[in-house]
C-alpha cells in the first residue's frame, strides 16, 4: 500500500463519510470542545457517564478526514468502558500518536512494540488512526478528538 | 564583501510565458538558481506553490550569506579594524539596496527589523502609543493578516481607542465608500495590505492614502506580499510606514525592513534601547543617535541584512515588472485549470490578481487536499492561512492556497491540477 493508501485506509474514509455517534448529546455529565487553530478543525464532545462507565458519547466534529475519522472511532472505543479504562486509553492514544517516526522506517509490523512500550495488538481497533503518526503534518488532526477526551473526563486526580 | 557576482541563470528576456514587452519569462531557466527545486519527491519533481509563506532561496542569497560568516565576520558600526569596516559598508550597502528597491528619497528612511511583524509591532508601540489617544480611531481592512490586525487590537485596547473596519465585497476587493465613509477627524492611522494573502487582490493604496491624508491620518502599508511580486516606490503611494519581510522575497529569515517617511522617524522615541543606538550616555540619562541607528538597538543582522540586499539585487536582475506580470499569467491560468475540476471553487474575483489563487474542493478538506497533494511533489497551504476573519466572511473554515513565485512554470500549475483530480478519487468524488 502507498503512503498515501495507509493514512486514508477505507476504514478512515468510511468514518469520515459517515461518523459513528455524530452530534451532541442533550444532557451530557461531561462536555469539552477543542480546535486546531493550525487548520481550523473544530471538535466538541458530550458524554454521559454513569456508575462511573461512559454509557454515550457523541462527537461534533468539523474538520478533515483524519479529525472526523478518529472522533468517530474514538466514540466506539469508549463506549461501555469505565472512565479509568478510557482515560489510560486516551494516554496510550496520544503516546503512540505523538511519538515521532524517521519517515523513512515506514510503519512498523503488526505485534511490534512501538518506542512507547504499548502492543499494537491491544489498540487494533484503532490502527488506522495510530498510523497517522507517519505523517508528522497530521498528527494534531488524529490527536485532537483525544485530547477533548481527556478535558472531557478531567484530570486523572479526580478519578472517581 | 560585495557578495558573490553571480547572476541569475538568465535574464527576462529568452522563452516561457510572455513578459510585459511580450518576450517570454525565463522561468524553466531561474529554477536551476534554487537547489531546493531540483530536489524530488516520490519520484516526481519538487513543485513548491507556498511562496506567499516563503519563497526558496537562490544560491547567490545563500553565498553571501555564507561569505558574511566565513569572511566577512564582525560587529557593525563597532570596530575601528578592516574586517569591522567591511562589516559597516556591507550592511549600509544592503540598506541602500532595500531605499532604491522601494524608491525611498534616503537611506535613514530604512530600517532593518527581524521581519514584517516586528515591523509593524514597532509602529504601533513607538508610534502608536504617543499618537493614539482615547476615543481617536484606527481603520483596518476585513483581509488583513493577523500580523497587520492584532498590533492595532491591541494598541486600541492599551489606549482605549477605537478599531474600524473596511468591509470586503463578495469578489475580495475592499468597499472604498465604505472605507471614505469610516475617514474622520479621529481617525489616526489606516493600516492596509499591500497585496492580500488569501487573495492576491491588489489594493488601491494609493488612492486609499490619499483619502487618508485628507483626514491628516497616517497610513502602514503591510508590503509582506507586494514586494516579491509588484513593483513598490513609496513616494507613489506617498504612504508614511511599509513593512515587509525578506524572506518572502528570497531574502533569509530573521530580516526586515520598516520604512517610515524622515519626518516621522525624526520625532519617534525608539521602542528598543541599548548598543549602538545611542548618541552620548550618561549614568542616569542618554541620548539617541540619528534614524535610522536610533531603532535599531544591539548587534545588527548582517548576514540577513546581506543576504536581503543580493535578494534584491537577484530580483531587480530579473527584472521586477518582467515577475509580476509572470505571476499574473501563471495566476490566470491556474484559475483556469483550476475551474475545470469539479468541485473547485475558487475565492475572490478574477481581476488584479498577484500570484496567489486560493480555493475549496468540494468533499474534501483542505488539510486532505494538502497531504494528497504533498504526496504528488505538490507544496501548497491549507487552513486559515492566519486570515480568520477574511475566511469567516467567506463562510470558511479553511482553504487551499497555491501562490507563485518567479520560478514556477504552467507545468507546475498542471501538476497541482492532477493532484486535486487525484484527491476527488481517493475520496470517491
Amino acid at each position: 500500500m502507498s503512503d498515501l493508501g495507509q493514512l486514508y485506509q477505507a476504514s478512515i474514509l468510511e468514518h469520515h463519510a459517515r461518523p459513528r455517534n455524530p452530534g451532541r448529546l442533550p444532557e451530557p455529565t461531561h462536555q469539552a470542545a477543542g480546535n486546531n487553530p493550525l487548520c481550523g478543525d473544530r471538535l466538541s464532545l458530550t458524554l454521559r457517564v454513569s456508575e462511573g462507565r461512559v454509557s454515550e458519547a457523541r462527537c461534533d466534529a468539523k474538520g478533515c478526514a483524519i479529525c472526523r475519522a478518529s472522533g468517530s472511532l474514538m466514540t466506539e472505543a469508549v463506549i461501555g468502558r469505565s472512565c479509568a479504562d478510557v482515560r489510560e486509553l486516551a494516554e496510550r492514544v496520544l503516546a503512540e500518536l505523538r511519538t515521532p517516526v524517521e519517515p523513512a522506517s515506514g510503519p512498523p509490523a503488526a505485534g511490534v512494540p512501538s518506542p512507547s512500550g504499548v502492543s499494537h495488538d491491544s489498540l487494533a481497533p484503532l490502527e488506522a488512526i495510530l498510523h497517522v503518526r507517519h505523517f508528522q503534518g497530521r498528527v494534531r488532526c488524529a490527536t485532537l478528538s483525544w485530547e477533548v477526551l481527556e478535558k472531557a473526563l478531567g484530570p486523572l486526580t479526580a478519578r472517581v | 564583501m560585495t557578495g558573490t557576482t553571480e547572476q541569475p541563470s538568465r535574464r527576462a528576456s529568452s522563452e516561457q510565458s510572455p513578459g510585459p514587452s511580450g518576450a517570454p519569462f525565463p522561468a524553466h531557466e531561474l529554477k536551476r538558481d534554487f537547489p531546493a527545486l531540483l530536489l524530488q519527491v516520490n519520484g516526481k519533481p519538487l513543485v513548491y506553490l507556498d511562496n506567499a509563506a516563503t519563497t526558496q532561496k537562490p544560491r547567490c542569497v545563500v553565498d553571501a550569506i555564507a561569505e558574511v560568516y566565513t569572511t566577512g565576520c564582525a560587529n557593525v558600526q563597532r570596530g575601528a579594524y578592516r574586517l569591522g569596516a567591511k562589516a559597516t559598508s556591507a550592511y549600509e550597502a544592503a540598506r541602500v539596496s532595500v531605499q532604491r528597491l522601494i524608491v525611498a528619497e534616503h537611506p535613514h528612511e530604512v530600517v532593518f527589523s527581524s521581519g514584517c511583524t516586528a515591523a509593524i509591532n514597532m509602529v504601533a508601540r513607538a508610534w502608536g502609543d504617543d499618537h493614539v489617544g482615547p476615543g481617536d480611531e484606527v481603520i483596518v481592512s476585513g483581509l488583513e493578516h493577523h500580523s497587520n490586525l492584532l498590533p492595532w487590537q491591541e494598541l486600541c485596547r492599551r489606549r482605549s481607542a477605537r478599531l474600524l473596519h473596511i468591509p470586503v465585497d463578495d469578489q475580495g476587493a475592499l468597499d472604498l465608500e465604505a472605507y471614505e465613509r469610516l475617514l474622520g477627524a479621529r481617525t489616526r492611522l489606516v493600516a492596509l495590505a499591500h497585496v492580500s494573502n488569501v487573495l492576491g487582490t491588489l489594493n488601491p493604496v494609493e488612492q486609499m492614502v490619499q483619502s487618508a491624508h485628507r483626514v491628516g491620518a497616517r497610513v502602514l502599508v503591510d508590503g509582506a506580499q507586494a514586494v516579491s511580486r509588484s513593483p513598490v516606490d513609496v513616494r507613489a503611494l506617498d504612504c508614511d510606514f511599509y513593512a515587509f519581510s525578506g524572506h518572502k522575497m528570497y531574502g533569509p529569515f530573521g530580516i526586515g525592513v520598516l520604512y517610515a517617511k524622515a519626518d516621522i522617524w525624526a520625532e519617534l522615541a525608539p521602542l528598543f534601547s541599548g548598543g549602538g543606538m545611542v548618541d552620548e550616555v550618561e549614568l542616569e540619562r542618554a541620548s539617541w543617535a540619528s534614524p535610522p541607528r536610533r531603532f535599531e538597538a544591539g548587534t545588527p543582522n548582517l548576514a540577513g541584512a546581506v543576504g536581503l540586499g543580493r535578494a534584491v539585487k537577484y530580483l531587480q536582475t530579473v527584472g521586477i515588472d518582467a515577475v509580476a506580470s509572470h505571476e499574473r499569467a501563471l495566476s490566470t491560468y491556474a484559475r483556469s485549470v483550476l475551474e475545470a475540476i469539479p468541485g473547485v471553487v475558487v475565492l475572490g474575483g478574477a481581476e488584479g490578481n498577484a500570484g496567489i489563487v486560493s480555493f475549496t474542493l468540494e468533499g474534501v478538506h483542505a488539510h486532505d487536499v494538502s497531504t494528497v497533494l504533498d504526496d504528488a511533489g505538490v507544496m501548497v497551504r491549507a487552513g486559515h492561512l492566519c486570515a480568520e476573519p477574511l475566511l469567516r466572511r467567506f463562510g470558511l473554515p479553511a482553504v487551499v492556497r497555491a501562490s507563485f513565485a518567479l520560478y514556477n512554470t504552467r507545468e507546475d500549475v498542471d501538476a497541482l491540477g492532477l493532484g486535486l483530480r487525484s484527491a476527488r478519487g481517493i475520496f470517491g468524488l
